[in-house]
């Protein structure tokens, strides 16, 4: 089981089953998750971090490079956003832009540090960073308001051409991060299957072997921490949105870990899709858990350790597994109705 | 002027002598062993020679250029490839996949982020004829992890042959090989040599005696002999030696 499965049964280009599949959901959301007792800001939310957990998955699953500090770039887009609207100019596509770009060239730096280091050294580094990025933003009154966070960054208006759409309403805001999901994802699909991307995932086996063949492995380590840092960073923008401020907690360390705990209970170590998987699992979880119990965090503490210790595939490993055993099954059934059309 | 150098390689771990004072030259289309006793500093000197030590002293020289001390990647892309002594292919992909990524053609668009490799049928034409050359025809789609031994000792060289490099380097290719599998390598290094400057480290003296032109024998971190084959079977004092015994 790898990650390149879905490569193998799927077309590739820039849509696949799974792709469609989670744009029926998501897409359809608002439509339907009030009548299954949620709530649309949920939706929202879910969103923001599957998209945060994609793009964490790019240096986790398919580079084999785990950070621990990864909040830090989601809260450098989220302040990045802010500081935009209030300062520079008040446009929702330059404070996106801003957001992703900030994050990108703060990540970016911090990955000439790092991209020569591998393993625990790389992950210790990692959160080395991001605890000095939390402390600045949470010292640092003037610029991000501190422990009091930086307050009423608006929705704005998503501006096309002659039409422009207000976002304040949850319904809105839930189409317009619906449509940012769309197209990130899109790309991100495409760049896994691109060379690029091959070269990532053969760094994640051997990166050794890689520089005997004339890779500069560094080079695409920093290149894929940076890619995740602007996806994190984009998606930072967006919550800041959805939220109406930017806090410094997202980039505590808890915060880091909990996008760790996302990607690895829903699979991105071996499927795509893993990381959205987690992350719904994640809300639920704390949404429904929740309403039971001020201790939820210590069930789903006890499910990744479960999940770790006997499926560290996690979600979308159980589910590959199941459909290799089924179609393993319907081909015995096969073989045993025509024993002469073997193979 | 040889294509390949060593000049006065000279290099220690600590206070352990590895290497001497090596010279060695490799002629272009010359098959040249290097053979010696475990310890001698052979895989040392062979990765000295492909960049992952860098020399105390000496020089190595491809094709005019220095290259010594030279991260291995840019060694690599100056055109010089090796395979492993312990099996290092990338085994999650496929057998195919692997070769791929060793194409020139295809690290030259390796940040392209955008194109999907899956629809290039140029690249992928070029990988199976690799793969067909190595023996590996028809189990492109194979997972390298589930190959057999033998098939990933080829493999393994499938991708140090489809960097096209000017020469190639084989560590112990016939470690861990049965008979079957050894005649099946040498049939194969047999049909490469034609084309490729080829170095040899081996422990298997039969098989080296058989195939190669020039055989280096390196001992206590120097080169004790030099010669073709046949001179080398004749010289006195590495019959004394014992080393020639396997011969």
């Amino acid at each position: 089981m790898t990650v390149g499965n879905e490569s193998r049964t799927l077309a590739a280009g820039w849509l696949s089953p799974g792709m469609l599949v989670a744009f029926a959901v998501f897409g359809t959301l608002p439509l339907w998750i009030e009548h299954v007792g949620l709530y649309r800001y949920l939706g929202v939310e879910i969103l923001i971090w599957c998209l945060f957990a994609l793009g964490f998955n790019l240096l986790l699953g398919y580079t084999g490079l785990p950070s621990f500090g990864h909040g830090a770039y989601f809260g450098i887009g989220a302040y990045a956003m802010g500081l935009t609207q209030f300062h520079l100019v008040a446009d929702l596509w330059i404070g996106l832009l801003a957001a992703m770009l900030a994050a990108a060239v703060v990540g970016g730096g911090v990955a000439l540090f790092i991209s020569h280091r591998r393993g625990i050294y790389f992950a210790l580094m990692t959160i080395a960073f991001g605890q000095m990025f939390f402390f600045i933003a949470s010292k640092w009154t003037s610029v991000t308001g501190g422990e009091d966070g930086l307050l009423n960054i608006a929705r704005l208006p998503a501006r096309l051409g002659v039409v422009a759409f207000d976002l304040t309403g949850n319904l809105a805001m839930s189409y317009f991060v619906f449509a940012v999901f769309v197209v990130a994802t899109a790309f991100l699909w495409r760049l896994i299957h691109s060379p690029f991307g091959k070269v990532l995932r053969a760094i994640k086996q051997n990166e050794t072997r890689m520089a005997y063949l004339g890779y500069r492995v560094y080079v695409y380590k920093w290149a894929s921490f940076t890619l995740s840092c602007a996806v994190a960073g984009l998606a930072g923008g967006l919550f800041a949105m959805a939220q109406n401020g930017a806090y410094v907690q997202v980039m505590s360390l808890q915060w880091s870990g909990v996008v760790v705990l996302m990607t690895l209970i829903g699979g991105g170590l071996v499927s795509f899709w893993g990381p959205v998987v987690g992350t719904v699992v994640y809300f639920l979880a704390r949404d429904l858990l929740g309403a039971y119990t001020e201790s939820w965090l210590l069930w789903f503490g006890l499910m990744f350790m479960l999940v770790v210790m006997f499926k560290p595939e996690g979600l979308a490993g159980l589910w590959q597994e199941a459909v290799a055993r089924h179609a393993a099954h319907r081909r015995a059934r096969a073989g045993a109705l025509q024993p002469a059309a073997s193979e | 002027m040889a294509l390949l150098e060593a000049r006065g390689l000279h290099k220690r771990f600590g206070d352990h002598v590895v290497l001497e004072d090596i010279s060695l030259a490799f002629p272009e289309g010359r098959l040249s062993g290097i053979m010696g006793p475990n310890g001698a500093g052979k895989t040392t000197c062979f990765n000295v020679l492909t960049g992952g030590v860098r020399p105390d002293r000496g020089s190595v020289v491809l094709g005019g250029e220095d290259i010594t001390g030279l991260p291995p990647y840019a060694i690599a892309r100056r055109g010089v490839a090796r395979s492993f002594q312990l099996m290092n292919v990338f085994d999650e992909y496929s057998a195919l996949e692997n070769v791929l990524l060793a194409a020139p053609a295809v690290r030259t668009r390796s940040f392209n982020m955008v194109h999907d490799l899956r629809r290039d049928t140029g690249a992928r034409d070029r990988a199976a004829t690799v793969l067909a050359r190595v023996g590996l025809g028809g189990k492109e789609r194979m997972p390298a992890g589930r190959l057999s031994y033998g098939d990933r000792r080829a493999l393994e060289i499938g991708l140090a042959v489809a960097a096209e490099p000017r020469i190639l380097f084989l560590d112990e290719p016939t470690s861990g090989l049965g008979a079957d599998g050894t005649a099946r390598l040498a049939e194969l290094i047999q049909e490469l040599r034609r084309v490729l400057t080829i170095v040899i480290i081996e422990h298997d003296m039969a098989f080296l005696f058989r195939l190669a032109d020039h055989i280096s024998v390196i001992h206590w971190g120097q080169v004790i002999a030099e010669g073709t084959p046949e001179a080398l079977r004749a010289d006195p004092w590495l019959a004394r030696s014992g080393l020639g015994a396997a011969v």
